[in-house]
């Protein structure tokens, strides 16, 4: 007995010389989705015709500066671009077997590059022009209510209340924007009223999941068919019996900002806005700020996080979760507002077409953080608008599918794909003393 | 500042937490409340902390009244507390832990961290605490958590400082260390609460001690008293501290583990590269603060996580490729640490528990396939088993819940020892239990152990790997730092639960005694008298 205790003993001593990260799998999953996206990207610019080209607009309309149409030869840019890709998959190889920390400019980096690629294939003697500028500008109009969405969900998670509703409070918000433009006949007054809208979904959220403490998600559920089945009532009620008084198109006017607005391509596609767009990138940074440097960031963490020990320090934890909702509703709320006089339309039945869903998502590919869900969010915009555009001038590959694609990113997305991510530690959890 | 409270009485349905508690804590005093889990200690002190409001009774802070309608008031009125778990969130940094609740900030709510990190620097250079105030709370060893906690009651100027079991996750170097820094407060005029039940500890530190036993105060002592006199009054019977036990007699080597290494959900490694074998009849303990692999060793025996490497190799045949129901059948009895989570179902009767892994096959299953369940059967075997194992209840068919924690723990190893083990492995076995319900599973073990069942054995409590283990392993950060006789020193022990390899360990521990050790050396002086 006491013979082994020294053997093993002496056996033991040795695994603390040992480097302990020997043992850890090196994940591979990162560089063989480039890799797989490198291949097509050969197999695109194998594939594109001899001498053929691809047109891109660089400009619209009504834009300050008039780029001429720009013409580009498809195989050569479109083998630069494969090889510049196979490169980027090659260095991800590298970088995972030295098992060196992941940089956000190598997926940025790679996917711009893979969409120019595509796109170059895509665009090869079509005889359609690719509009860029159109595109991009489709793209940020398609993510406004997902960001706005997205904001709502992570002020609400990052205080502890899970929030499936989202999409019921950006319909409200389109509805009662609508609505109380039509009414006003301004516009503006949408916005007044759209993050009341909104405000009050999140109120019932908060009242039956903090007061009652009834399943966040159920309440959540329940919400999102109450105020489809309340927008759908009025709707083909009220609204469809006198649409000149209560459903009437309201437009809010776009504001372009001198100087910012004349930069080529970009300037009219983020600054050429109306104010709703404007708010929205007000919202994005304040709660960047705000989330992590300011008093009410950290007690809202505290409480997402640890509520009892919020509670320790004299934190009224309950009392933060309802205003935390009730104001990231008001977020969702002004988001619906895109919907209808955002963009100039009448409410319509369900408007918002699950886009409050898609805003979840893209607050957990965002990991609970503005900037990631923003990131997140546009990157769903710009795939559907990408879709939208191949449908129009017509593409190798069926439109429908890459209409899949943010779902399909939402799939791997949800699953953990990112990363091991995160979300707050008492996300979903009822407090009680 | 004076702490007075007069017949404080909370209770919580038909039970009485605390019946009219009266105690005194003078300025400038270490006063400790003794008393065995489930005494009511914890309850007192969040009555005092603004927790809960007490039905009855009236707290004085110098001779004042005071009542609190939330921590907040309590911490205004200058009461800090250093819970048992910590209130630290794992995400936030030192500054931000310590300036959550009063933050110091600047126009529109935004932070001023540079203050805020200028407090914690200064509170920590004045007690001489080694805290980086950026460190991540999650990354820090809990004796600095511990630390954090501390500077956050004092960054709010504690007059008087409560500790709930605040030794409980310290090696007893860091116990040490806790121990100089409350004399630094108590020469600095805070009123301490020292809360344990822990008797050594107590006699070392103490100015007074008040003793509760369930929920009412028995005695007010002091620190001259004895280690018996003090568990007596603890426990309301003459108690042996320690469990007597044959020398083991070790057969021939039945268990053995390879290379073990598993990572936890965060792909960190929990379990790095540990060895060892086990020989039937004997007792391991795997010691060492909580948190550092020992959980996730066990979990992994029993098959709960998949191992990244490494074999584990039960009568030289490999666990790996079976399930966790192949492995109860292989001969393996598993005590979960988390009773009222993995061990029982508490809406479950407790006949329903006594057969949770058995259910299935006869004789308590019957008919094709063994559909049937056999229930007169289980009961009847339930109602002896619990005779056997002295479980207190009202009936087998009574939910579990209704149980204390004692007596679901005897369920439960009712029900692992029911079947012919080759190997037991028991997470924290008595962790939260009573002295007596204590008393009762180390016997149990160690008859299981004469049985010749080789027996392995996680806990935290220095205490219980003494007096339980023929061999202890501890545990550091995932490695087995050593395996060493049950005879090694409490210091040696210590140094290894941080890291120190075994032969270094016994050279620093006969340079430095800590005070623990040599309360401990006093006490057996007193026995021997």
């Amino acid at each position: 007995m006491s013979e082994q205790t020294v053997s093993t003993a002496a056996v033991q001593t040795d695994p603390l010389k040992r480097a302990s990260t020997g043992v850890r799998p090196i994940s591979w999953k990162y560089p063989i989705t480039y890799a797989v996206l490198a291949a097509l990207s050969v197999l695109f610019a194998l594939t594109v015709p001899e001498g053929a080209r691809t047109h891109f607009r660089l400009s619209s309309g009504g834009d300050f500066f008039q780029i001429p149409i720009v013409e580009l030869p498809s195989r050569p840019a479109g083998w630069i671009s494969a090889v510049v890709l196979v490169v980027l998959a090659g260095f991800a190889f590298w970088q995972a077997s030295r098992r060196a920390q992941a940089r956000l400019w190598l997926p940025l980096l790679f996917g711009v590059l893979f969409v120019f690629a595509f796109l170059v294939w895509a665009g090869a003697d079509r005889g359609a022009v690719i509009p860029l500028v159109t595109m991009l500008t489709g793209a940020l109009a398609l993510s406004v209510p997902l960001i706005f969405g997205a904001m709502c969900g992570l002020v609400g998670e990052r205080s502890g209340v899970i929030n499936i509703a989202i999409e019921a409070q950006l319909l409200a918000g389109a509805f009662l924007a609508a609505v109380a433009a039509s009414v006003f006949t301004s516009a503006y007054m949408g916005l007044v009223f759209a993050p009341i809208a909104g405000a009050l979904v999140g109120a019932l959220l908060v009242f039956f999941s903090v007061k009652y403490q009834v399943n966040q998600i159920i309440v959540g559920v329940v919400l999102n068919v109450l105020i489809i089945g309340l927008t759908g009532f009025l709707f083909s009620t009220a609204l469809t019996q006198n649409p000149e008084l209560w459903n009437a198109r309201q437009q809010l006017p776009r504001l372009p900002i001198p100087g910012l607005s004349q930069i080529p391509i970009i300037g009219p596609v983020l600054f050429n806005q109306t104010i709703l767009v404007y708010l929205m990138y007000l919202i994005v940074g304040l709660l960047n700020i705000f989330l992590f440097r300011s008093r009410w960031g950290l007690r809202t963490r505290a409480v997402g996080e640890h509520p009892k020990a919020a509670d320790t320090v004299g934190i009224k934890v309950n009392r933060m979760r309802v205003y935390n909702v009730i104001l990231a509703g008001a977020i969702a709320g002004l988001g619906g507002a895109f919907f209808t006089i955002g963009q100039g339309l009448a409410f319509g039945k369900e408007m918002s077409a699950g886009a409050g869903f898609i805003a979840l998502a893209a607050m957990i590919l965002g990991r609970w953080h503005p900037i990631g869900a923003l990131l997140a969010a546009l990157l769903f915009g710009f795939s559907t608008s990408l879709g939208n555009v191949l449908a129009t001038i017509g593409t190798p590959v069926p439109s429908e599918a890459l209409l899949m694609l943010p779902y399909v990113i939402t799939i791997f997305a949800v699953a953990g794909f990112v990363g091991r991510v995160r979300p707050p530690a008492a996300n979903g959890t009822p407090y009680v003393k | 500042m004076k702490l007075e409270l007069r017949g404080v009485t909370k209770r919580f349905g038909s039970f009485t937490a605390n019946d009219r508690i009266s105690l005194t804590v003078e300025p400038g005093e270490i006063h400790a409340l003794l008393g065995e889990n489930g005494a009511g200690k914890s309850t007192l002190m969040n009555t005092i902390y603004g927790l809960y409001s007490p039905d009855e009774g009236e707290i004085l802070l110098d001779d004042q009244g005071v009542s609190f309608n939330g921590p907040g008031d309590a911490v205004d009125a200058g009461i800090g507390m250093v819970h048992q778990h910590f209130m630290l969130i794992p995400v936030f940094t030192v500054t931000e832990s310590v300036a959550l609740g009063y933050e110091p900030t600047r126009a529109a709510g935004i932070m001023d961290m540079a203050q805020a990190r200028a407090k914690v620097l200064e509170i920590s250079a004045r007690f001489g605490f080694d805290v980086d105030p950026d460190a991540r709370i999650e990354d820090l060893p809990v004796g600095a958590q511990q630390r954090v906690e501390i500077i956050k009651a004092l960054s709010r100027d504690a007059k008087v400082l409560i500790l709930d079991e605040p030794t409980a996750v310290l090696t007893p170097q860091e116990t040490d260390e806790l121990i100089t820094i409350m004399g630094q407060l108590r020469d600095s005029g805070t009123s301490i609460v020292f809360i344990t039940h822990k008797l050594r500890e107590v006699r070392a530190v103490a100015d007074r001690i008040t003793v509760i036993r369930r929920g009412a105060v028995v005695g007010e002592t002091s620190p001259q008293s004895t280690e018996t006199e003090l568990a007596g009054l603890m426990v309301g019977r003459e108690v042996n501290l320690t469990t007597a036990k044959e020398p083991a007699d070790p057969g021939e080597v039945c268990f053995e583990v390879r290379g073990l290494t598993v990572l936890n959900s965060a792909d960190k490694v929990v379990v790095d590269h540990v060895d060892f074998q086990m020989r039937r009849g004997e007792i391991l303990v795997i010691a060492g603060v909580d948190g550092n692999g020992q959980s996730e060793l066990a979990q992994t025996v029993l098959g709960l996580r998949t191992p990244v490497a490494g074999s584990i190799l039960l009568d030289d045949k490999d666990l790996a490729p079976l399930s966790v129901k192949q492995r109860l059948a292989a001969g393996l009895g598993f005590v979960p640490e988390d009773r009222s989570t993995d061990g029982v179902i508490g809406a479950f009767t407790i006949t329903e528990n006594y057969v949770l892994d058995m259910y299935d096959r006869p004789p308590y299953a019957g008919g094709p396939g063994n559909v049937a369940l056999r229930l007169p059967v289980m009961r009847e075997a339930a109602q002896t088993q619990a005779e056997r194992f002295d479980v207190r209840m009202g009936g087998v068919d009574d939910p579990i819940s209704t149980l204390s924690g004692g007596n679901q723990q005897k369920v439960v190893l009712a029900r692992e020892m029911s079947r012919d083990l080759r190997l037991f492995v028991a997470s924290q076995p008595t962790r939260g239990l009573d002295v007596g319900s204590i008393e009762f599973v180390h016997r149990t073990i160690i008859e299981e152990r004469d049985k010749g069942t080789p027996c392995l054995i996680v806990s935290t409590e220095l205490d219980e790997a003494l007096n339980l283990a023929d061999r202890i392993a501890v545990m550091y950060r995932g490695r087995i730092v050593g395996i060493v006789p049950a005879s090694t020193s409490r210091d040696v022990l210590g140094l290894m639960m941080a890291g120190v390899p075994a032969d270094e360990a016994q050279a620093q521990a006969a340079t430095h005694h800590t005070v623990l050790a040599e309360a401990d050396e006093q006490a057996e002086a007193e026995e021997n008298k």
